[in-house]
């Protein structure tokens, strides 16, 4: 189904003090491009680094292309792209664009406070 | 699609359309939207957009063979399917049999953040496969400005739907944009009618003197000629409907067939032969002067040659109309049993006059009648203007003309005199007019009928006089008198004076013919006396010549013997030769 699948499992506990009970122990992102276009390349690069940096070891990265699997905008209500799609505990979270601005990729994520 | 098509203006080759179905709208956009290309419908909040798109793609996918794409960007799909059921249309079917596809595309601001450059490819992915899925020929976006409040960057916005509706175009999909217009001087929020140069359609919903009307106008339609008037229009169980106050052309035929009135001596005072079928009559009169009869007559007559009959009653119920015909005697029920006639009861006052007329339309074209009568038009004028009535009106006459049925409308006219100039307007659009007038003569007052006009056809110029009966209306001379027209008691006495006068005349005359009868017998008798006492004479006569013959016979023979006898003196008698001598040999 997804053309990229990258896991990583997460190493003991000893950064758990990051964690609110609020967060998922696993995030698992969906990133849905259109085809290798600069900005889904850039958007997967971004992702890569930040989730290196944040989550660590905690997170499970999807890439759909929908080029290859045009059905599946539908279910998720894609619209724009890149746009990656975080389901947190509380709700859904769309972050579209291509994440350069990672402050508020972030802030999407629930990671890091607004301002 | 029941309304007949009209024909379309030479530019119809320069720019392929794609018909709409929408009853009305391909007549006055002279085939249909721009094919292959996006159309912006337009309009504020509850104007019909949603409704128009549906019923592009359901007439699409249904009378045209085109399969259509639905983007709604605001309604969910089963409140579109609801909404489009209240039409008559069946969206889940059209989807099942893949006629149709329909895409809600719901994005909600709350779980969106924008963390750089984005584009709508996923937009365009699934608008791609939902097209692929049907073959779709035509395709909606129901209000895709919607997206300008979900999505942040209005910048990348406006330039990726510039180029989404290129890219349909490429596509040669038929498109019909929905937006929102919440400013007059604007025709969208955010200004997408710049990027869709075609066609442009305003749909405006008003509501004026406590009446709502709908109306759709063409702002642009590039490289067509197009109405470009404001049309009203309706939204009813049967989809949209859009009434051009003025058809494009005069250009319906002209049946020289004729259709009895349904009283004989009406269809005698034109040319013994009644209406043109197709014409449109204009029949009008003061309060009680028998209109709603004449037409039931005309019903009644339709009925028995089998033709159906539409009747539109905006005063009486029809069960009164039944009742009070029957009384003189046409009975409507059995017409009414058999199908053959329908009525219509509204006030007009519970709608516009468009929705009425709309309405009117409607009915005429699902009954498909022969004859149609609106009784009477006159009301229309409490719900509107004289000039609105007659727009509306020339656009009905000119309808009903096209489809050749044969329309009686009554008038109902003020009595205060001016009868004839308040429907001036009006009657120029009507190929007959008959007059029903109440004479008021020896303190009552009669009904009296005449035709002040009958386009195309010989007509009586004499006012009869019309008496309503147990079986039926009938149409009598009226008496002109030194006093002028005798209808009623009037012409009943002046019919008693000369039907005395008549008997005593007759009974002069018959004397007359017995003494002249009398004397021919006297005549014969003397004739007979006569005769007889010639014979009589003339046998006396004849009697007294053959003896007096005989006696000069026996004579001569005596004489003869004595002249033997003495025959001395035989030459001397000779030489006297005083007397003939028969001599016998």
């Amino acid at each position: 189904m997804a053309a990229v699948t990258r896991t990583k499992r997460a190493r003991p506990r000893t950064q758990t003090a990051l964690l609110t009970p609020r967060r998922p122990k696993l995030w698992k992102l969906k990133l849905y491009v259109a085809g290798q276009s600069p900005k889904s390349i850039r958007a997967f690069a971004n992702l890569n680094v930040l989730c290196e940096k944040h989550l660590q070891g905690r997170y499970q990265i999807e890439v759909i292309d929908l080029l290859e699997h045009p059905h599946m905008a539908r279910g998720d209500q894609i619209v724009a792209v890149p746009t990656l799609v975080v389901k947190l505990p509380q709700a859904v979270r769309k972050i579209i664009g291509d994440l350069s601005d990672t402050d508020r990729v972030l802030v999407g994520l629930a990671l890091q406070q607004v301002g | 699609m029941t309304q007949k098509k009209r024909a379309r203006p030479p530019s119809f080759k320069a720019l392929p359309k794609a018909l709409t179905g929408i009853q009305g709208l391909d007549e006055i956009t002279g085939g249909g939207l721009p094919s292959g290309r996006p159309t912006l419908v337009s309009g504020g909040a509850g104007s019909g957009k949603t409704m128009f798109g549906l019923e592009f793609l359901v007439r699409g996918a249904t009378q045209y063979d085109e399969p259509g794409v639905f983007i709604s960007f605001e309604e969910t799909l089963p409140d579109l399917a609801k909404n489009a059921a209240s039409l008559g249309f069946d969206l889940d079917g059209l989807v099942a049999q893949k006629k149709l596809f329909m895409d809600h595309v719901r994005i909600s601001r709350s779980e969106i953040a924008e963390t750089g450059e984005y584009d709508l490819d996923g937009l365009f992915i699934r608008i791609a496969d939902a097209i692929q899925r049907v073959g779709a020929k035509r395709i909606v976006l129901d209000t895709i400005e919607a997206l300008f409040g979900e999505l942040p960057n209005p910048g990348i916005l406006r330039a990726e739907i510039r180029r989404l509706f290129g890219w349909l175009k490429d596509k040669g999909l038929t498109t019909v944009i929905t937006a929102e217009r919440d400013r007059p001087d604007k025709l969208t929020r955010h200004g997408i009618e710049e990027f869709v140069s075609d066609c442009v359609i305003v749909l405006d919903h008003r509501i004026r003197e406590e009446i709502s009307t709908r109306r759709l106008r063409i702002v642009k339609y590039r490289g067509s000629t197009h109405g470009t008037n404001e049309y009203p229009f309706l939204i009813d169980e049967h989809g949209i409907s859009v009434l051009p106050i003025s058809s494009l052309g005069l250009d319906h035929a002209a049946p020289a067939t004729r259709i009895s009135t349904g009283i004989d001596r009406l269809d005698g005072m034109m040319g013994g032969k009644g209406f043109y079928r197709g014409s449109s009559i204009l029949m009008s009169g003061t309060s009680g002067t028998g209109k709603t009869s004449v037409a039931a007559h005309f019903v009644d007559a339709a009925c028995r040659r089998g033709e159906r009959c539409l009747y539109f009653a905006f005063e009486e119920s029809p069960k009164q109309i039944v009742r009070n015909m029957r009384s003189i005697g046409i009975d409507l029920e059995p017409w009414l049993r058999k199908g053959l006639l329908q009525f219509h009861a509204a006030r007009p006052t519970y709608a516009g006059i468009e929705e009425v007329l709309l309405v009117t339309h409607k009915h005429i074209a699902s009954f498909k009648p022969n004859v149609v009568v609106v009784d009477p038009i006159t009301n229309l004028l409490t719900v509107s203007t004289l000039n609105e009535v007659r727009s509306m009106l020339t656009r009905l006459v000119d309808f009903l003309k096209t489809l050749e049925i044969t329309a009686l409308f009554a008038s109902l006219t003020a009595a205060d005199g001016f009868l004839e100039a308040n429907e001036a307007d009006i009657s120029s659009l009507m190929d007959t007019w008959l007059l029903l007038k109440a004479i008021e003569v020896g303190g009552e007052r009669n009904r009296a009928m005449y035709v002040l006009k009958s386009r195309g056809m010989e007509h009586s110029n004499q006012i009869r006089e019309f008496v309503l009966t147990n079986d039926g209306l009938r149409l009598l001379d009226v008496y002109l008198g030194p006093e002028g027209v005798l209808t009623g008691s009037a012409r009943v006495s002046q019919e008693g004076r000369e039907k005395a006068a008549g008997t005593s005349r007759r009974q002069h005359l018959e004397g007359r013919g017995r003494e002249l009868d009398r004397k021919r017998e006297i005549f014969e008798a003397r004739m007979t006396m006569l005769r007889a006492e010639f014979q009589v004479e003339e046998e006396l006569i004849q009697q007294s010549i053959s003896e007096s013959k005989l006696l000069d016979k026996e004579l001569l023979q005596d004489r003869g013997q004595m002249v033997r006898s003495r025959e001395a003196d035989a030459s001397a008698y000779r030489k006297n030769g005083s007397a003939p001598v028969a001599r016998p040999r």
